[in-house]
């Protein structure tokens, strides 16, 4: 009987089993970044214990990283607390920081796979739920809390428990227009927000297969949102291309036996699924969220819903709260819905392909008046890459302020965040409540496209309309 | 490193209701600007309690009738959202030891038990009965016991299931995992010394 890649990658890494049953689980990389990390070290020096293995560990501030004005020091004094613990804590225990003046800081997720650290057939923890991330490339990689990053700094070890596998296959091909990010929605739609507990995703079928590096990585990302702690996909001929001459790749001959290597992990055809969910391509529609939780989407030519045709009373219950904060009458159409800021960056739709796709859509358009637009790469090496290729260039011409690396209005934890009751068209992760650091604060969670659809009308539009996408 | 076990839990509860409470909603993120969790006691679902203003928004946790509450009744995918361990640290900072929910988030529920604050799960209707009774009798005493399986208190009893290895390692008083983890160095040096490490070479 076949096994899927995540058999194969927790039985490679199996130190044993604990007494309370759980898997004794060895991690091959761990990501730090400045807020989940300092409170580890902590609990690590009160045990009097050192880093294991420093040279598995790798670290990037990224959540408080203001991207205005990078001048140190930083306005926000706790800012200034938080990266000079990261700093201390890597430098005496001998860790690698990818800080600030290297030119290769950036939000942990997008850092990892752009190095070549994140390689196929790894266990990969970080204290960051967008760990999943990293499964695009073919590893198992999960977002952990801080006691656990602190065993793993003591440990280079994790107490886990094996997760069921489930394969989303989506099929078929996706119409023009629709993307990476409208794919993951539509899985999250379709599954639930809560659909994944329990499982990892494997992510396949023809859709995913021909989908690029950062489409994977964007779909990955969302795992979580679903609720499956990982989302993988199966390394293959793009993947290596992908990683093929990237800084922390092996190089040479080792570079042919880690490739042999890394084949080795993807799932056998005969692999044995705890469930399978089949996804036809062409019902996916470029797709915008309208509540406070990402299973809560519509695609572009659909209307709010109507709490009263909630198939059960939890579901009345929750839509109902969502519009209220919302301030959405069901049966608007999301069409049209003015927005007051757009967001493109995030480690969900932060990389060279989205500002790519974007910037040639760009050209000649203006953001519409009123609109404060935000373009924020998710790394230093992104950013230096769209000013190389003139992206950045068109971003600003359109009106967009062009910023600098880091997570910025995907989480409100430096100085972008919405003001009052602002409504965002923005392409990170989360539509939560006060996610975007205004408590009534609202989110619509969209595609780099349809973002900047949104930005250059005002309003929640449809990509092809506005751009002429449809050909 | 002596650990206490955790067997049952008893006292009052306290409803926080909904499905997909995530942790944004249990600890906004502006709180998360600290570099110790000293400082969380009292942050739990702030802006879920609070107005801008900082006036009440009559969340039951602020009820005086529910003060003093050490158990959260909670809905569906309880947890769900970000890894910050500042949401299971400021719920027990803020004197919680048990949550009863429908479901929890995975993320959520090893964060939790690794610090020793249970989570148990109960069904849909025996959750409504709970919480019910509790906001009618809001002295109630209730008991989380993880040994029986059991949510009771004087009028009433449901069964509750939890993840048996959490359960292990909450009653045995192995809830904190790094001790074991450091029993097996041999197995790990060699599992090290094998499985690549990412470097510039």
């Amino acid at each position: 009987m076949g096994k899927t890649l995540y058999q194969k990658v927790w039985d490679a890494h199996t130190v044993g089993t604990l007494p309370d049953g759980r898997t004794q689980l060895f991690i091959a990389t761990m990501y730090l970044h400045e807020v989940t990390s300092p409170q580890a070290f902590s609990m690590l020096r009160e045990l009097g214990l050192p880093v294991l293995h420093p040279e598995r560990i790798f670290a990037t501030p990224d959540h408080i990283i203001p991207t205005d004005d990078q001048h140190e020091p930083f306005a926000d004094p706790r800012a200034v607390t938080m990266l000079e613990a990261l700093r201390r804590n890597c430098a005496e225990n001998g860790i690698r920081l990818f800080d600030l003046p290297s030119g290769q800081q950036g939000i942990v997720h997008m850092v990892g796979p752009e190095l070549g650290i994140t390689q196929p057939g790894m266990t990969i923890v970080c204290g960051d739920s967008h760990t999943a991330t990293h499964g695009a490339v073919g590893s198992i990689a999960m977002g952990i809390g801080t006691t656990q990053v602190r065993d793993v700094l003591a440990t280079q070890t994790l107490a886990m428990s094996p997760l069921k596998v489930r394969q989303v296959r989506v099929e078929g091909t996706l119409r023009p227009g629709v993307t990476a990010k409208d794919v993951a929605l539509h899985i999250i739609h379709r599954l639930g927000a809560d659909g994944g507990l329990g499982y990892a995703y494997e992510f396949a079928g023809s859709v995913i297969d021909s989908m690029d590096m950062d489409g994977r990585l964007t779909v990955c990302n969302l795992a979580i949102e679903g609720a499956a702690r990982c989302g993988y996909i199966n390394p293959d001929e793009k993947t290596f291309t992908y990683l093929k001459g990237r800084p922390y790749a092996p190089k040479g001959a080792a570079w042919d036996a880690a490739v042999a290597r890394w084949k080795s992990f993807a799932s056998d055809p005969d692999a044995v699924y705890d469930d399978v969910v089949i996804i036809p391509a062409d019902e996916i529609e470029p797709t915008v969220t309208w509540g406070i939780s990402p299973d809560m989407s519509i695609g572009i030519s659909g209307t709010v819903p109507n709490p009263d045709d909630a198939p059960d009373a939890e579901t009345r219950k929750a839509r109902t709260t969502a519009l209220e904060y919302m301030k959405l009458t069901p049966g608007t159409p999301i069409k049209g819905l003015p927005v007051d800021v757009v967001f493109i960056g995030s480690c969900t739709n932060g990389r060279i392909s989205d500002f790519r796709a974007v910037a040639p859509l760009l050209k000649g358009r203006k953001v519409a008046p009123g609109i404060k637009a935000l373009a924020v790469p998710g790394s230093q090496m992104t950013a230096r890459q769209c000013e190389e290729e003139g992206i950045a260039d068109i971003f600003r011409a359109a009106g967009f302020e062009w910023r600098l690396a880091g997570c910025s209005m995907c989480l409100a934890m430096n100085p972008d965040k919405l003001v009052g009751d602002q409504v965002c068209a923005s392409t990170s992760n989360r539509n939560f409540k006060g996610r975007q650091g205004s408590p009534t604060g609202r989110t619509l969670l969209m595609s780099p496209i349809m973002a900047a659809a949104a930005a250059v009308t005002g309003q929640v539009s449809d990509a092809r309309e506005v751009f002429d996408i449809n050909a | 490193m002596p650990l206490n076990t955790i067997i049952t839990i008893t006292g009052k509860a306290v409803p926080v209701p909904g499905a997909d409470m995530d942790t944004d909603r249990i600890i906004p993120s502006r709180f998360l600007k600290c570099i110790t969790f000293d400082e969380l006691a009292g942050t739990m679902f702030y802006d879920e309690r609070f107005n801008t203003d900082g006036s009440t928004k009559h969340h039951p946790i602020d009820d005086p009738a529910h003060a003093g509450a050490c158990i959260i009744f909670g809905g569906e995918n309880f947890g769900c959202g970000s890894s910050r361990e500042h949401a299971p640290q400021a719920i027990k900072r803020s004197g919680i030891q048990a949550i009863v929910a429908e479901s929890f988030a995975e993320i959520f529920i090893g964060n939790s038990s690794g610090i020793g604050l249970p989570c148990v799960c109960a069904a849909h209707t025996d959750l409504e009965a709970a919480i019910e009774l509790t906001r009618r009798e809001p002295d109630t005493q209730w008991t989380v016991n993880l040994e029986n399986l059991t949510l009771s208190c004087a009028k009433a009893s449901y069964p509750i299931t939890m993840q048996a290895n959490f359960r292990e390692a909450l009653i045995r008083g192995r809830w904190d995992a790094v001790v074991e983890l450091m029993n097996a160095p041999e197995t790990v040096a060699k599992l090290a010394a094998s499985l690549p490490a990412p470097s510039l070479s």
